[in-house]
């Protein structure tokens, strides 16, 4: 393989994951919610309407493109850049397989959500240059809530990399093959829990999706910071959205789970199936985040606000100490 | 990755992060000057990543970016009462005129002076551990006073808004 065309593949390779799994997540997201709802979702188009989110995205790619008066045209623009470009980022460090990622980086963990914290910029941005009040409000409470939560986000899988003692994705995959007295996975999701409640409140919340999404709420701001956007502008932003889904999932399969490997199942069967395991994993995280989304109802900005800098920040720091001397007493000289 | 990619990813970065400072001077718009400022963080974090140093640079994307401009760009926002106040025109002061020429002779002059004094690049590069242990034991210090600072800035914005309540 060429010289020049060796690293441009991955990249391209990300951005078809990340298109089908958008394509993918519509129409889970209609079936799973529709169930939730004693619905059926969609029917009509092919059987059990798969090719429902086909025909959607052609109807949006073919959709006039409105720009409103009064926008500002090169932030309105950009925007949807500035929301897709982190998305398609965030990719570069998920570890599908032992062999199968983008790039191996001895400070995956950070990275992953340093490029996500970028997104809440281009939503301000969106929102702003709309020169619409629903949408700045929607734009300035979806950064509200992002800023709020990427802090016991962050503290959340500190004590992961903390018993590892690295960052690197794969490393921290390594660290918890195997079982426990013979049949507990040695799972992070097991030996701290207190991280993984947090994780999943905070990641919620990342993602704007329902009980947390006060940004988009249609009851109230119409479409949020997204409102005065149309074809395939709003198409990069939705897109965005579901690719952060899928990243944050991923993220949790990876941190709590045990990312590709499975327990009582030998390597040599293992190699060749590690990124199918891994991608189902992650679907079954984005499954339970529809689940959350369909059950529960939205709750007030202020209680939210509330919640992420009274309780969970408090609550990560003081678990955090406590791993920390946990872990300095069993182990002194470090774990890894 | 070879000299000659290192040297147009240099030239870019550098034009964006230079450029981007005089973008965020010379607009009269207080927004556009926050995403200015933003672009030339973003561009800074890639000439730290061209010199080696992952973990600075995913740091100053993760405070800078996400953190400090999210943080301008809400108090712009709910400091200003109306839309068009964003908009403002260029107000030219002697004060401000003698700052800039007494800061551009100072950095002149220790360019000119001590330019060449470039360190040495290590040749293997350090990795995170390596930084965080030498963070916590030969630099703990400064670290700890660094950290203080910020606690104390952090301390005096909360009396600072608490202080309207009693009114």
């Amino acid at each position: 393989m060429s010289q020049v065309l060796a690293p441009i593949l991955p990249v391209l390779a990300a951005i078809g994951l990340m298109l089908a799994n958008g394509v993918v997540l519509i129409y889970m997201l209609r079936k799973v919610l529709g169930h939730l709802h004693l619905r059926l979702g969609p029917v009509h188009v092919g059987p059990k309407g798969v090719v429902q989110t086909t025909a959607d995205v052609l109807k949006l790619l073919s959709k006039e493109d409105v720009k409103p008066n009064g926008v500002d045209r090169w932030m309105y623009v950009l925007a949807p850049v500035i929301v897709f470009v982190p998305s398609l980022m965030a990719y570069a460090a998920l570890p599908f397989s032992e062999t199968l990622r983008i790039t191996r980086l001895d400070t995956g963990l950070l990275y992953t959500f340093a490029v996500l914290s970028v997104v809440p910029l281009g939503v301000i941005m969106a929102g702003w240059s709309s020169a619409n009040k629903y949408a700045l409000i929607g734009a300035l409470r979806a950064a509200a809530q992002q800023v709020a939560y990427e802090v016991p986000l962050l503290l959340s899988v500190l004590p992961v990399v903390m018993i590892v003692g690295s960052m690197d994705l794969a490393e921290i995959v390594a660290f918890q093959t195997g079982v426990w007295l013979g049949v507990v996975p040695r799972w992070f999701v097991v030996l701290l829990i207190p991280s993984f409640v947090i994780f999943m409140i905070a990641a919620l919340c990342e993602l704007n999706q329902t009980p947390f999404d006060m940004s988009e709420a249609e009851s109230e701001l119409v479409s949020g910071f997204a409102t005065e956007y149309s074809s395939m502008k709003f198409g990069l932003i939705f897109l965005s959205e579901f690719s952060n889904s899928f990243v944050i999932s991923a993220l949790a399969v990876t941190l709590f789970f045990g990312g590709w490997t499975l327990p009582f199942v030998p390597d040599s069967v293992l190699a060749p199936i590690a990124p199918v395991v891994f991608v189902l994993k992650t679907y079954i995280g984005i499954f339970v985040f529809m689940w959350i989304r369909g059950t529960l109802p939205r709750v007030r900005i202020d209680h939210l606000m509330n919640l992420g800098w009274k309780w969970l920040i408090p609550i990560s720091l003081a678990w955090l100490m406590l791993v920390g001397v946990v872990v300095k007493l069993v182990a002194p000289g470090g774990v890894a | 990755m070879s000299e000659s990619v290192n040297g147009v990813a240099f030239v870019i970065l550098a034009f964006a992060s230079i450029g981007g400072a005089v973008g965020m001077l010379t607009t009269r718009n207080i927004i556009h000057a926050a995403f200015w400022l933003l672009e030339v963080m973003v561009a800074v974090g890639g000439l730290y990543l061209l010199l080696s140093a992952e973990f600075l640079a995913v740091v100053q994307i993760l405070i800078y970016a996400g953190a400090v401009s999210v943080l301008m760009l809400f108090v712009i926002m709910l400091t200003l009462r109306r839309r068009e106040d964003s908009v403002r025109p260029v107000e030219v002061s002697i004060g401000g005129g003698i700052l800039v020429a007494v800061f551009g002779t100072v950095m002149y002059v220790a360019i000119a002076r001590y330019g060449d004094r470039v360190g040495e690049m290590p040749i293997v590069v350090p990795d995170t551990a390596a930084l965080g242990e030498l963070l916590f034991t030969q630099w703990a210090l400064p670290f700890e006073v660094a950290s203080l600072v910020l606690l104390v800035a952090l301390v005096g914005a909360v009396w600072w808004s608490r202080e309207g309540d009693d009114r």
